[in-house]
This record gives structure tokens, C-alpha cells and sequence, in this order.
């Protein structure tokens, strides 16, 4: 978000009153933004008895950990981290791989078909989850796949390619092709080119999109509620739901286990933030 | 995954181009590419494309012909388990479901929560889109934030919030409205009426979806040139004027994209719905999306899911296509 301050209103002083208003306005809007994300983690840090109770105040009274350690003792909390960071890993370096493969040549060559293949993959992206998920429960259901890491992890690492490959793409087409030229005139074959020229100026761009794949398997919750059944290979977001029962919701608890799964990705969404909107706005666009 | 699980780290699908002022277009080193691939083997690129194109078919293309053989089939419990083939039914299961009046309903009600979904979003993304630009730095950087720290929720994790706010017993926004209103609110049930049950779910997927737009807005608004808009001002016109005149005709594009996007994002709204409504949404809850997982995963009659899921996907191919022909004219999938 880089944008231009110098805005046409130091031209027009008399805009200047006009603009503490606008602050005001925008302040509000940024407060009923972020008012759900601070609920979360206040609702984490306060005592149970101030949750349980008709009268919700906005600030607590006092803070305590209290919710946090009833989350971790809930079974199968570290067999669900376990199990998320298997998933999720496996299937974004796979991807990874797979989607570079792919970017370097719809980037780096014209050959029929390449235009089939980008709308492919735009198109694929917008099919209902429903489409997808009752004959892939069905295929993997028949090759004994379900309550198996290793279908979550296929229908994860194929569900970030289309846009990893889109995105990496727009990195690729970046890179001069100069540069890879002139490494495979100074005797280069076209695989050392690519891994001594061309890898290091990708590598920036390969991990913008790699932290956008792990976010996105981390934050899956369908698939892995239909696929897999078996409580001990239950992912961080499938054994959320395992915190409301027949009694009701024990919702300290599900805050702070809320928090502590969203925390790695507010952390790598901050990192990859300019990257998305470079990417976004310039990198993915030229082809 | 659909796009609308993905909604809440980020787009999905590639933003449209933003109109670069100076910008090379990006037919420049065509030539050059070109040459090099008649020079070079030609097979390169099919073997580097090929994992992809294995993956894709495999978890894409082969499922979607599967729910399209599936839905002229009868398959049950009986046959997911056996592996027996299931019989033929040819178009029972599309009759049945169009002869049903419960689908219309769904149906209606799927296009008008759409609707209003779509409408504030996009209403609501490009007010704050163009108030940002007027924004102090300061506030810019806070409002930016802010909008960060809520697009960054996982949807399970903003789908708990929103739970909790909405309680009966211990929800905040019982609390606040039973201080204006009275102690009648007090465990006051949001979602015995579905119309307001919806509301709760509508502040969800637009609470979520905003940051999104207005990001992608803002982007597009930040490349209409500073001096058209002045000059307008000098030549008289008046704010709405330059609005109408100089900035819409930028940021439309983009605008156009985004509002597509929305709509195909919130047609396939999914998880909001089922997580706010505890894994089981009541038949009055129902969007075509749960209609078909509720075929198939409650009453375990998977053809009719995968008929449903196959009209929403002819439903929906319309806008899939206008979606393909706005992205061509842009130039993103050259």
C-alpha cells in the first residue's frame, strides 16, 4: 500500500477542516473492523465467569490464562497441530514445485494450449465446494484414502495450484529474459541457468506464495471434516468444532484455541501483505 | 476448497490489472518468446506443464465428470460401501429435483442473499475505498491495519466470533442491544427466524469480504492520475462530477472484476453458514451449496448432491464466462 500522500489537498486548504471528519469516519470504520479480532482475543484472556454471563462487558476485569490452558488440555490438541503442519507443509512444498514447473513455461514459452491452461485454472477455482467434494469423498472413500493424511494433502496441494501457479508466473515474466540468456551464452546449460539466474530473483516471489499455500491449507476446514473421521488425525480447525457438545460451547475455550491457530497466520499474512498487493497489482499481470 | 474458503487469506484469482498510465504493454516481448521456442525444443514446456496438468485433472476436471456421471446415477449408502456399480437413472434425479418446490425455494434463496451479500460489500468496499484516499496518513495506516488484522482471520476461527457474538445466553450483541431496547433480549435466539439468522450470517460474509475490496479498490483508485482530477476540479466540475466523470471510468474495470468475483464467491457461500449453524443447518438455512451436501453427506444420496451441485455449477457458468471475457480484454491471461 504504497500510496501518494501528496494529495490535491494541499492545493485546496480549505479541505483541511473537512479532512478531521473524515479521520473521524475513518476511525469508526476501523474500529468495527478490527472490533470481532480484538472480541477474540479479550474474550481468550478474560475469566470464564465474565464469559458465562448475560452481562458482557467490553473490557475485562481482570486477564488470565486460564481459557488458554483449558484449550491445550483438551484431547488431541497436539495430534491436531501435528496433523495440520503435516498437511499443510507436505502439500505446499509439493505444490510449490509442481506450480513453478508449471509458471516457468506459460512465463517463459508460447505453446499451444497455454491459454486453455491459464483459463483452466481460473475457471477450476470458481467451481462449488460441493461439486468437488462428493465425488472426490466417493474416489477416496473406493481407494481406501479416507481418515488418510495423503488424501487431504492431494486435494490440498491441487486446490493452491492454479493460483500459486498464476502468481508465481507473474514473477517469472519479471525476470528478464536477458539474464537467462546471457548465464546460457557464458556456457549455462538451461537447468543451471535456472537454478544460479533464475531461482535466486524467484525465491522472494516462490515465498510470498508458499506462505499464501500454507495459509490456505492451514485455514481448510470442509475437507478435512468430511475426509478425515479418526479424532486422533483430526486438523487444528476440525478439532475447533470438537469444543462444542451436547452442553453447549465452552467458549473461553474455543477463543483461545481461535487465537492460537489464527496468530501463525496474521503473523505470515503481515509478512507476505506488500508482496500480495506487488504481485497482485504489477507482477501478476504482465504475461 | 472453493474461493470463498480462501476469501479470508486473500484472493484466489489473480485481481484484474490495475490501467498502468505508463506501462509497457505486455505484448512487448512476444516477439522475442516467440523466437526462442521455435529455436529451443518445443517439448520443454508440455513436460513442465504436465504435473500440473496430471494434478488438475486428477482433483479437478476428473471430479467435476464424475458428479456429471454421477448425477444420472442412483447412489446411496449402499453403493459407496459396496463398490457395487451404481444403476442408471438417467434424468430421475434432475426431474425430481426441479419437480421439487423446496429446491425453488433454495434457489431464491441462494440469488437473494447473493444479492444483498454482493451489494453491501461492494457498496460498502468502494465508499471506504474512496474515503481512504481523503485519509490522513496516520488513519490510512490504522484503517489499513485494521482491515488486515480482519481479513487475516481464518473463516473457522471468524465463524466462532461471530458465534459467540451472537449467542443467546452470553452474546455480546444481546447484551448491547437489551441496554437500548430492554431485558426482553436478553437470550434473545438469533436464529429461530431465519430472516434474522441471516443477518447474522450477511455481517459474516460481509464483515469478511471487505478488506478484500477494499484493498483491491484502493489499488485501482491510487492509479487514476492526480492531474485529470485536478484539472476537472479547475474546469468547475463538481465532486460527483469527477467521481463520475474521471475516477469511475479507471477503477471500473477492477470494480467490475471484483463485483464478479463476489458474486461467484458469495453464491458458494458455505462454511458461514454451516459453522454458525453447528454443522447442521435447519432446511430453512439451506443455500444450494448445503442443499447438496445435505443430499448427499444426511440423507446419503450422493447423486442427488452432485445433481444439485451440477446445476449450481450451470448456474453459475454464466458468470464464470462473463468473469473469462472481462479478464481477456484485460490482457491477464495473455
Amino acid at each position: 500500500m504504497s500510496s501518494t500522500t501528496q494529495t490535491t489537498q494541499a492545493l485546496r486548504p480549505d479541505r483541511k477542516k473537512s479532512r478531521l471528519h473524515l479521520d473521524i469516519i475513518g476511525l469508526g470504520i476501523a474500529l468495527v473492523m478490527v472490533f470481532p479480532v480484538y472480541w477474540l482475543v479479550i474474550s481468550a484472556l478474560r475469566p470464564n465467569r465474565e464469559i458465562r454471563s448475560y452481562d458482557q462487558t467490553l473490557w475485562p476485569t481482570s486477564i488470565t490464562f486460564d481459557n488458554f490452558v483449558r484449550a491445550t488440555e483438551q484431547p488431541n490438541f497436539g495430534t491436531a497441530i501435528q496433523s495440520s503442519l503435516i498437511v499443510a507443509v507436505t502439500a505446499v512444498v509439493g505444490g510449490m514445485i509442481i506450480a513453478t514447473l508449471a509458471a516457468l513455461a506459460i512465463g517463459r514459452f508460447r505453446f499451444f494450449g497455454r491459454k486453455a491452461l491459464v483459463l483452466i485454472m481460473i475457471l477450476v477455482q470458481m467451481l462449488p465446494p460441493t461439486a468437488m467434494l462428493i465425488p472426490i469423498y466417493a474416489q477416496l472413500n473406493a481407494m481406501g484414502g479416507i481418515d488418510e493424511y495423503w488424501g487431504l494433502i492431494v486435494v490440498y496441494l491441487v486446490s493452491t495450484l492454479p493460483f500459486a501457479t498464476i502468481m508465481i508466473r507473474g514473477f517469472v515474466v519479471n525476470i528478464p529474459v536477458e539474464l537467462e540468456e546471457s548465464a546460457m551464452v557464458d556456457g549455462c546449460t538451461r537447468f543451471q541457468a535456472f537454478r544460479r539466474v533464475i531461482f535466486p530473483l524467484l525465491a522472494p516471489g516462490l515465498a510470498a506464495a508458499s506462505i499464501f499455500a500454507l495459509v490456505n491449507a492451514w485455514n481448510e476446514y470442509l475437507f478435512a471434516y468430511i475426509l478425515i473421521n479418526d479424532n486422533s488425525k483430526y486438523t487444528l480447525n476440525v478439532w475447533l468444532m470438537t469444543f462444542t457438545t451436547e452442553r453447549g460451547t465452552d467458549y473461553g475455550a474455543l477463543m483461545a484455541a481461535s487465537t492460537m491457530i489464527a496468530i501463525p497466520v496474521v503473523v505470515f499474512f503481515m509478512i507476505i501483505q506488500k508482496k500480495m498487493a506487488t504481485g497482485l497489482t504489477s507482477g501478476a499481470v504482465k504475461g | 476448497m472453493s474461493a470463498a474458503d480462501t476469501k479470508a487469506a486473500g484472493p484466489p484469482v489473480p485481481v484484474p490489472p490495475v490501467p498502468q498510465v505508463t506501462g509497457k504493454s505486455p505484448h512487448d516481448d512476444a516477439p522475442r518468446v516467440q523466437k526462442r521456442k521455435r529455436k529451443k525444443g518445443e517439448l520443454l514446456p508440455y513436460f513442465l506443464i504436465l504435473p500440473a496438468i496430471v494434478a488438475i485433472a486428477a482433483v479437478y476436471l476428473y471430479p467435476l465428470g464424475k458428479t456429471v456421471v454421477m448425477s444420472f446415477q442412483d447412489m446411496g449408502r449402499r453403493e459407496l460401501w459396496s463398490g457395487e456399480p451404481a444403476p442408471w437413472v438417467g434424468f430421475e434425479q434432475f426431474t425430481n429435483i426441479l419437480g421439487d418446490s423446496e429446491f425453488w425455494w433454495v434457489t431464491f434463496r441462494t440469488i437473494v442473499f447473493m444479492a444483498i451479500c454482493v451489494v453491501l460489500t461492494m457498496g460498502i468496499g468502494l465508499l471506504v475505498a474512496l474515503l481512504m484516499r481523503r485519509l490522513s496518513t496516520w488513519v490510512r495506516l490504522v484503517l489499513t491495519a485494521c482491515l488486515i488484522a480482519a481479513w487475516s482471520m481464518p473463516l473457522m476461527v471468524a465463524a466462532s466470533i461471530f458465534r459467540f457474538m451472537a449467542d443467546s445466553d452470553y452474546g455480546l450483541i444481546n447484551t448491547l442491544i437489551a441496554k437500548v431496547a430492554g431485558e426482553d433480549w436478553l437470550g434473545h435466539n438469533w436464529y429461530l427466524n431465519p430472516i434474522q439468522g441471516f443477518g447474522i450470517i450477511t455481517l459474516l460474509v460481509v464483515w469478511g469480504a471487505i478488506p478484500f475490496v477494499v484493498v483491491t479498490l484502493y489499488a485501482a483508485l491510487t492509479q487514476v492520475p492526480k492531474e485529470l482530477e485536478e484539472a476537472a476540479a479547475l474546469d468547475g466540475a463538481s465532486a460527483y462530477g469527477i467521481y463520475k466523470f474521471v475516477t469511475w471510468p479507471v477503477i471500473k474495470p477492477v470494480f467490475t472484476m471484483v463485483a464478479t468475483l463476489s458474486v461467484i464467491w458469495d453464491f458458494n457461500v458455505f462454511g458461514q453458514i454451516w459453522l454458525l449453524r453447528g454443522n447442521k443447518p435447519e432446511p430453512e438455512y439451506e443455500t444450494l451449496g448445503l442443499y447438496s451436501y445435505s443430499k448427499a453427506f444426511e440423507s446419503t444420496s450422493f447423486s442427488q448432491g452432485t445433481a444439485i451441485a451440477l446445476i449450481t455449477v450451470l448456474l453459475l457458468s454464466g458468470v464464470a464466462v462473463y468473469y473469462l471475457r472481462q479478464l481477456m480484454k484485460t490482457g491477464e491471461v495473455e
